[in-house]
């Protein structure tokens, strides 16, 4: 680097299908010292809202991306400049300071390793271009094969080559793509991102024109001037995210919502039973959310369809549930829906404190590009405001989202130990899925929030 | 619709534009009453007399001079050379003066050289030449180097009815040993549309000419081998169809370009330029180049089997880009 004692702050890539990101906040000056991973800036981007350590320590030199900006990633955003820095290019010589040899190479030091926010060594739009420097024939990336990988956000070092010296080939990153391997090049399951193209039906009609470009922008209206009293604001990057998404999602999918009563009274008196246990213990709190979720990701296993995809003509079925979790962000800015990965392997203890975890880190922005990718189904739980039905939209590419809502106690016809009839006021909550009917029919659908409902009436705690 | 030689498929187009226009005429070295050193012409002076059928004197210089005299007064001559070697002869005059006339003075010179080209018979470094690349590099020239029969004369019709010079390289190899059915009925092939000889999604092979069969068979040896091997045939150089290049080096990622030519500065070279400029990331792939090796063509047919592209070398080639 020419300046040698000086940081560079880009914007990072949180992801790999991530192009731009948003400055949402300085949490430094100009002049203000700053610490080697102290918090220098908030940024947002389409996928997830996080704090950008300082990659070094010294002062804050120039703010070069104003709040509120978005920047494509590599961006230069700040630079930081070493401690006492006056002129940035000290002579060699013998200086009048203390510690000369100290200071000048602290920040040379630190520069070698960048941690986050650093810039990268290589571009955004073809993450492989550095290794190709290294000479190593697994590593060369023929233009169509970076074209590729840069459409779907793929990294190629994740295929399998067989091309020569194992070099990945055109066919062979199509078959990864087709095969859906891997999970980045699916549209992010947070609902948010801006989806790569569509997975393509046949290999040749990529190579033969560049793949579509993600939805075009709609030919907005002439904007009407404000009126009066009217407050216009930048849309942030999640919110067009969101925008997007929700749009493309209607498009996609043949929208159905059905909806189940559950007796919720095991759940709440499992609930009762353990909450104490949990949060002494464990520090956990086992949320209504955590048994529909753990009686959720069971019922999945039976009804392999409502935990699938559709990609092309082919439906993609998986044994295993990565379960995406809404958060909605402070004062309705934005929507995000982290992944709990194998929720499968989780028994009640594990997802509520996966749900937790999920939670805070959504609504402290310290989530990372990896949780809000790779789920299969998403629950969604308005219910805490109390409203009792909502037809919620799928995240795409998956073809189900269950929707909780208010727990209320009601008069329920039931039947006592002599069989007959009487009415007792029970917990009761309605339970929506919405499913895309393309894949999802209507018996089967019912068939899953009727087990949903047996495994939540007839709750017995295990562990 | 008749099967015809790719020969008679140019004899059988020249007649009919003959016939059709009194402006048509030929010239060259014994075209008349021998009937042309490939007998392109035999019995035309019987049909069309002399003043059609003229027996030039042995000189490319007065052949390709008179043609271009003629051409300016209304005619529209075909001129053969006996091979296309000896139009290097009639440069001049080819070069400085039919190129460039109708850009200096507004004149056309609608005139088509007929140019016997091409190797494979030890003919040696005077009778085996490809020189096309040469011509391509002239503004005001155009190239034509049909493969097939029907092609041969759907492009000689164009080439008649084109308002500049023309040259049309006729590969020897092929006279007599390329049958195709050939419409009876006058027809013309338009300059600059390329023809899937044979379609394929794993490489693309751009070439012409003789050439266009060698890539064929090559592509049929590997499809054992579960390559797939598109070839190309550009039917005319000058104008060439780069959409149809681009196309397919597009959709295969994978290019060879072949030609009977020598290497350095062969119009393979331009293919290769443009496709890495226009096509550059769509490529999976170096483009590759099969030529002749920069020297004359060998007398000794060991020696021009060695040098002349064969089926074993395109495979070589196709085989190393599939693995690549």
């Amino acid at each position: 680097m020419a300046t040698g004692t000086q940081i560079e702050v880009v914007m990072p890539q949180m992801g790999v299908s991530v192009s731009e990101g948003t400055v949402t906040k300085w949490l430094k000056q100009p002049g203000d010292t700053i610490a080697r991973d102290e918090a220098l800036l908030e940024i947002s981007t389409d996928k997830v809202d996080t704090e950008i350590p300082s990659p070094g320590d010294g002062v804050v030199g120039e703010l070069l991306v104003a709040e509120g900006e978005t920047v494509e990633v590599g961006t230069l955003l700040a630079t930081i400049l070493p401690v006492g820095a006056v002129a940035m290019e000290a002579p060699p010589a013998p200086a009048p300071v203390a510690a000369p040899v100290a200071l000048a190479a602290e920040p040379v030091a630190v520069a070698p390793e960048p941690p986050i926010g650093v810039a990268p060594e290589q571009p955004a739009a073809v993450p492989v271009a550095a290794d190709a420097a290294s000479g190593n024939g697994r590593t060369f990336v023929s233009p169509v094969v970076a074209r590729i990988a840069a459409e779907h956000g793929v990294d190629p070092n994740a295929v399998t080559g067989t091309g020569t010296g194992g070099r990945v080939t055109k066919k062979d990153i199509l078959a990864h793509i087709e095969s859906g391997a891997t999970a980045p090049p699916a549209p992010a399951p947070a609902a948010l991102a801006a989806p790569p193209a569509p997975a393509p039906a046949a290999p040749t009609p990529v190579a033969a024109q560049p793949a579509a470009p993600p939805a075009p922008a709609p030919v907005a209206p002439p904007a009407a001037p404000l009126q009066t009293g009217e407050v216009e604001e930048p849309m942030s990057a999640m919110r067009r995210g969101v925008m997007e998404h929700m749009r493309r999602s209607l498009d996609t999918s043949a929208h159905v919502s059905s909806a189940i009563e559950v007796d919720m009274s095991r759940i709440v008196a499992a609930r009762a039973q353990l909450k104490k246990e949990y949060q002494a213990s464990y520090g956990v709190n086992p949320t209504y959310l955590s048994f529909i979720a753990k009686a959720t990701v069971e019922t999945l296993q039976d009804y392999k369809w409502v935990n699938a995809e559709i990609r092309g003509e082919k439906v993609i079925t998986r044994p295993w549930v990565n379960l995406g979790i809404a958060v909605s962000l402070e004062d309705g800015k934005g929507l995000i829906v982290p992944v709990i990965k194998n929720a499968q392997d989780l028994n009640l203890l594990g997802i509520a404190r996966a749900i937790t975890d999920l939670a805070a880190r959504a609504r402290t922005k310290k989530l990372l590009p990896d949780d809000v990718q790779g789920g299969t189904f998403t629950i969604t739980n308005p219910g805490g405001f109390g409203t009792f039905h909502g037809t919620p939209i799928i995240s795409q590419p998956q073809v189900g989202i269950l929707g909780t809502y208010a727990l209320v106690k009601r008069p329920w016809v039931v039947q006592d130990e002599l069989g007959q009839d009487v009415i007792a006021i029970r917990p009761l909550m309605n339970i929506t899925l919405t499913y895309d009917h393309r894949l999802v029919d209507g018996a089967y659908s019912g068939g899953f929030l009727r087990d949903l409902r047996t495994r939540l009436e007839g709750w017995e705690q295990a562990d | 619709m008749a099967e015809r030689t790719y020969l008679q498929a140019i004899s059988d187009g020249l007649r009919q534009e003959m016939r059709l226009d009194p402006r048509v005429f030929v010239l060259g070295e014994d075209v008349g009453v021998y009937g042309g050193a490939f007998k392109v012409t035999d019995g035309f002076q019987a049909e069309f007399g002399p003043w059609r059928v003229l027996d030039m004197p042995l000189s490319e210089t007065a052949i390709v001079a008179g043609a271009t005299g003629a051409a300016l007064m209304g005619m529209r001559p075909v001129a053969e050379m006996q091979f296309a070697d000896f139009v290097s002869c009639a440069w001049d005059h080819l070069v400085t003066v039919a190129a460039k006339q109708h850009y200096r003075a507004g004149t056309p010179i609608p005139i088509v050289l007929r140019l016997p080209s091409g190797g494979g018979f030890s003919g040696g470094p005077f009778h085996s030449q490809n020189p096309e690349s040469l011509f391509a590099h002239i503004p005001g020239l155009k190239v034509v180097c049909p493969a097939t029969p029907e092609d041969a004369k759907g492009l000689l019709v164009t080439a008649i009815e084109d308002a500049n010079p023309v040259l049309f390289f006729e590969h020897k190899h092929l006279y007599r040993r390329i049958k195709g059915e050939v419409p009876d009925e006058r027809y013309s092939t338009p300059f600059g549309k390329a023809r899937i000889h044979r379609e394929g999604d794993d490489i693309v092979v751009v070439t012409w000419g003789a050439m266009v069969y060698t890539a064929a068979d090559a592509a049929e040896i590997v499809a054992a081998e579960g390559i797939s091997v598109e070839v190309l045939d550009l039917r005319t150089l000058i104008p060439w169809d780069r959409e149809a290049v681009l196309e397919s080096a597009r959709r295969t990622s994978k290019v060879l370009v072949l030609h009977e030519d020598t290497r350095t500065g062969g119009f393979g070279a331009e293919i290769a330029a443009t496709v890495a400029e226009e096509a550059f990331e769509y490529l999976d792939g170096p483009v590759k180049r099969i030529a002749a090796p920069d020297s004359p063509v060998p007398f000794s047919p060991p020696l021009e089997a060695a040098y002349l592209p064969q089926i074993d070398d395109v495979v070589a080639g196709l085989r190393e880009l599939a693995a690549y």
